[in-house]
């Protein structure tokens, strides 16, 4: 059990942003849900890619003693987390744009008040 | 309650057991399944790319094409919000 | 956006070149040490949006425009597939790391093993690392300039 921890810690941020992103009605609260979805991808890839007792997988000045490649953790996995940053600051700058657009054409945040708003 | 909303919880509850017993099929934290293909980049990082930063040559040298997906999509989205806000400028 | 008082703006003052420095210190370096294109842009568009919280985005957009920003974005991207051509013409591979093994810019070899930081390595990592920096920075700064700008005026003539 002690050593799915990572992965269960996951899931609960994988939880509450779905939560947040299906229940509330608040557009930034949505935008805000999506972003902690995404922050459990983020920490799901680079724990698939955790060794146990790994440094990084950087050359310069390594500890002296390491066994590599067995003590090096895998890069892959990071190097796609580092896309799937940018990827994320991207997006989120476009959901804002678009909220922020949204919140001068209607005056409200809420998805329910829109709704009768638009009819 | 309305129809709409017994179906929300509905799912999200599938979708919190499905995630929740899905994760026990994983291997465990800090033993990683298939590893030769990074190993295979670990030790050949300063040979091939001569480069100490294994996640730098990763990014640029032997990934590059997701990074040149992922600049096409910070492109796109400034291109995004600069035509979202085009009307603003006075 | 308005401007803020005089302490803020004398902290931003003393801040703003250590940010700088930091950032460009991480894309020069991030062949070598962790960090890169990615990282250091993110560091130094901070930076500018530090600027920008402290003195408004008007007086940010009397010193530079959006489309200079955009242009840079589009060198930045220019540079970056360019580079990838070149690998195309000199190693017959797209994004192929003909620079490296050469004894021209950033040509070295490091020995196998944990060694000293070289700057000279690292074959066309550095050149692209540049690229990717100018465009993050470029394109992270106007992303920030423009929804700053827009959320300062009152009317957006629909």
């Amino acid at each position: 059990m002690i050593q799915y921890i990572p992965f269960i810690a996951v899931v609960c941020m994988i939880f509450i942003g779905l939560y947040a992103a299906m229940f509330r009605r608040n557009l930034i609260k949505i935008v805000i849900g999506i972003t902690i979805i995404e922050s459990g991808v983020n920490l799901f890839l680079i724990t698939l890619g955790y060794r146990e007792g790994g440094v990084a997988p950087i050359y310069t000045s390594l500890p002296s003693g390491t066994v590599y490649p067995e003590q090096m953790v895998l890069p892959v996995p990071q190097a796609l987390t580092l896309t799937s940053i940018v990827i994320g600051v991207a997006v989120l700058a476009l959901m804002l744009s678009l909220v922020m657009h949204i919140y001068k054409k209607y005056e409200t945040l809420d998805v329910q008040e829109m709704r009768r708003l638009k009819e | 309650m309305d129809k709409r909303m017994v179906a929300a919880v509905l799912a999200f509850t599938i979708v919190t057991v499905f995630f929740f017993f899905s994760i026990f099929l994983i291997h465990p934290f800090g033993e990683p399944g298939q590893v030769r293909m990074d190993d295979r980049i670990i030790e050949n990082t300063q040979n091939e790319s001569a480069s100490n930063n294994g996640v730098t040559s990763v990014v640029f040298d032997y990934r590059g094409f997701d990074t040149l997906g992922e600049a096409t999509i910070l492109f796109s989205a400034v291109a995004g919000v600069i035509m979202i806000f085009r009307r603003v400028k006075e | 956006m308005t401007e803020m008082t005089r302490i803020v703006k004398t902290i931003a003052n003393i801040l703003f070149p250590f940010t700088m420095i930091f950032g460009l210190y991480i894309i020069t370096h991030g062949h070598l040490t962790p960090g890169g294109g990615f990282q250091g842009g993110a560091v130094i568009a901070s930076g500018c949006a530090l600027l920008l919280v402290t003195y408004g985005s008007r007086w940010v957009l009397t010193r530079i425009k959006e489309k200079r920003l955009a242009a840079f974005e589009s060198m930045g991207a220019i540079g970056f597939i360019t580079i990838a051509l070149l690998g195309i013409v000199f190693s017959m591979v797209f994004f192929g790391n003909f620079l490296a093994g050469s004894n021209l810019l950033f040509g070295n070899v490091p020995a196998t093993g944990s060694t000293l930081a070289d700057l000279n390595t690292g074959g066309v990592l550095p050149l692209m690392n540049f690229a990717v920096g100018v465009k993050v920075i470029a394109g992270l700064f106007v992303i920030i300039l423009i929804m700053s700008y827009a959320s300062s005026i009152k009317e957006w003539g629909q």
